[in-house]
């Protein structure tokens, strides 16, 4: 299924994406793509293949079929660690910080392919300034940290690698209403800064609210996909990913 | 001679077979963090170790070396080669062995390990031979009285290699960029990838630095017992193994508290009860500690990811 494709050039392009695990196939041919600048939302019932697609951009699942470009560089078949080197920061879900390392050393990680330290500590002054709770915490554990900060720590650290396309799974899963609210501003000044991002989320109505466009997955295809004011206003995602 | 001062003696013993079982269980200790295997090779590598500071004492000459500033720098160099050595060893091992199969089975790797402890004792006899080969001291046979126990200066190098290296590898580990690396790694190997850290360059140095400092270990080892044979790793790789699941396996300071801990009860045992039962005495203590705390003595819950 093919998108309206306006006059910007195109930054990362899944053409008809087949991945999965062992014998079962979670996606089924994923068309895809994200511009520079934008906000993409990925939305979808649990098991439609939201988590499978970006980790499939990001080489922890080789695609079967269909190619990645990213930037026109092919993404197919390269290693976790050089998609990340090409400037795709990826914070999956459930967060993944590291708990016994110290909340500057996971930010420090971030940054690990970096050796410019001085651009590496003016990033992490404005880590510091985009989330001030880590801040007061640089010393502490990750582990003892909350939740919420937890996901604060992990975009922090995926932003450090300064990608150019940042994405994001499930970053408001358990977190409660006001901390959900913090999340997606901040994921709008990100984005504000210039860099693309692709949200998988399961709030829909909260994702709808910041991205530019959004995708439909169900059973690892692609069933619906427009800007995102329309499928905010569309009957079947209405009744089906809104709550009526 | 004294009760205290018998006590004494045992405990200066102790100590010095327990740095160098500390030095060999740091090996164990780090690879399992980073992997979750037991490198069962890595006794041998230790063994290895003490075979090639050998082979340099004697390309050296420093067999009859007179004391002084000469055997000193020989002693440097000999357990610098040696680390450097053995490093390149556990770099080959790691790839040729253990990298192939990262995604296989783990029972794969383990066995695997056990293939290479067979390789590296059969390769040692067929190039030294199956006799015990003597090791030439590097160290003058100074001893002194402190409190009625006599200490050699030997003893004193053996602790103060030691307690350099692990001081220089804690620095390592929680200080530095690698370091910190190395932990992540331990953690989460995924979320390393993501962030565009080198996971398999990161577990080839830890092999480097396990093996370095197991051949430390062989050097002393050879020094202080002044011969070496290629079925010396099999035994302390095993005590110094439950060395680090006595301290916590993947717990670094853990094997370095276990290998002394290990090294003194062993002594002590072996001295008021009976020599006969000294390697017994080693795995009793073990299993009495499992029984109580299964994780070892500073080891953590194994799964704490978040």
């Amino acid at each position: 299924m093919l998108c309206a494709v306006c006059c910007t050039p195109l930054m990362l392009v899944l053409d008809g994406v087949v991945a999965g695990y062992g014998p079962t196939v979670c996606l089924k041919g994923i068309d895809l793509e994200v511009r520079p600048g934008e906000i993409v939302a990925l939305l979808g019932a649990n098991g439609a293949g939201k988590t499978t697609t970006l980790m499939a951009i990001s080489g922890l699942v080789r695609p079967r079929q269909g190619s990645i470009t990213f930037g026109g560089a092919r993404l197919n078949g390269i290693a976790p660690e050089a998609v990340a080197a090409l400037g795709i920061g990826h914070v999956p879900e459930g967060r993944r910080v590291f708990t016994r390392l110290t909340v500057l050393e996971n930010l420090r990680l971030g940054a690990y392919l970096r050796r410019d330290s001085r651009a590496m500590h003016e990033d992490v002054r404005q880590m510091w300034e985009l989330f001030p709770v880590l801040r007061a915490r640089q010393r502490q554990l990750a582990g003892t940290l909350s939740g919420g900060e937890q996901q604060m720590l992990a975009m922090a650290r995926g932003l450090m690698g300064r990608p150019t396309l940042l994405l994001l799974d499930e970053p408001s899963l358990g977190l409660a209403p006001k901390l959900v609210r913090t999340v997606f501003d901040i994921i709008t000044r990100i984005n504000a800064g210039g860099t693309a991002i692709l949200l998988v989320e399961q709030n829909a109505r909260m994702a709808l609210s910041v991205a530019h466009r959004g995708y439909i997955l169900e059973t690892g295809a692609v069933t619906l996909c427009d800007s995102a004011k329309a499928l905010a206003g569309n009957p079947h995602v209405k009744s089906a990913y809104l709550g009526g | 001679m004294t009760a205290s001062q018998v006590f004494l003696q045992q405990l200066a013993n102790g100590l010095t077979i327990g740095s160098i079982y500390a030095l060999i269980a740091l090996g164990y200790t780090m690879v399992y963090g980073v992997i979750q295997l037991i490198n069962f090779a890595h006794g041998d590598v230790f063994m290895v170790g003490a075979y090639m500071g050998l082979s340099v004492c004697l390309w050296l000459g420093l067999e009859g070396a007179a004391p002084g500033a000469a055997m000193a720098w020989g002693f440097v160099g000999v357990i610098g080669a040696a680390m450097f050595g053995c490093g390149m060893l556990g770099l080959g091992v790691e790839r040729l062995a253990y990298r192939p199969l990262r995604r296989a089975p783990r029972l794969a790797a383990l066995i695997t390990a056990i293939g290479v402890s067979f390789f590296l004792q059969n390769a040692v006899m067929l190039i030294y031979g199956a006799t015990d080969r003597r090791f030439p001291p590097l160290v003058p046979s100074i001893r002194w009285e402190v409190g009625g126990a006599t200490v050699t200066a030997l003893q004193v190098v053996i602790w103060a290699s030691a307690g350099i290296m692990m001081l220089g590898l804690q620095a390592l580990v929680m200080r530095t960029r690698l370091g910190a690396a190395m932990r992540a790694t331990a953690q989460d190997p995924t979320a390393c990838w993501l962030l565009g850290i080198p996971v398999d360059r990161i577990i080839a140095l830890t092999f480097v630095i396990g093996s370095s400092l197991a051949a430390s270990g062989g050097v002393l080892f050879g020094l202080y017992y002044n011969t070496v044979n290629f079925h010396d790793g099999y035994l302390t790789g095993i005590k110094a193994f439950t060395a680090a699941v006595l301290g916590g396996i993947g717990n670094i300071p853990g094997a370095m508290v276990g290998g002394l801990l290990l090294g003194v009860l062993e002594t002590l045992g072996a001295g008021y009860l009976s020599a006969q039962w000294k390697h017994v005495f080693a795995f009793v203590v073990l299993v009495v500690l499992l029984l109580f705390k299964p994780t070892g003595l500073l080891g953590e819950r194994v799964a704490d990811r978040a």
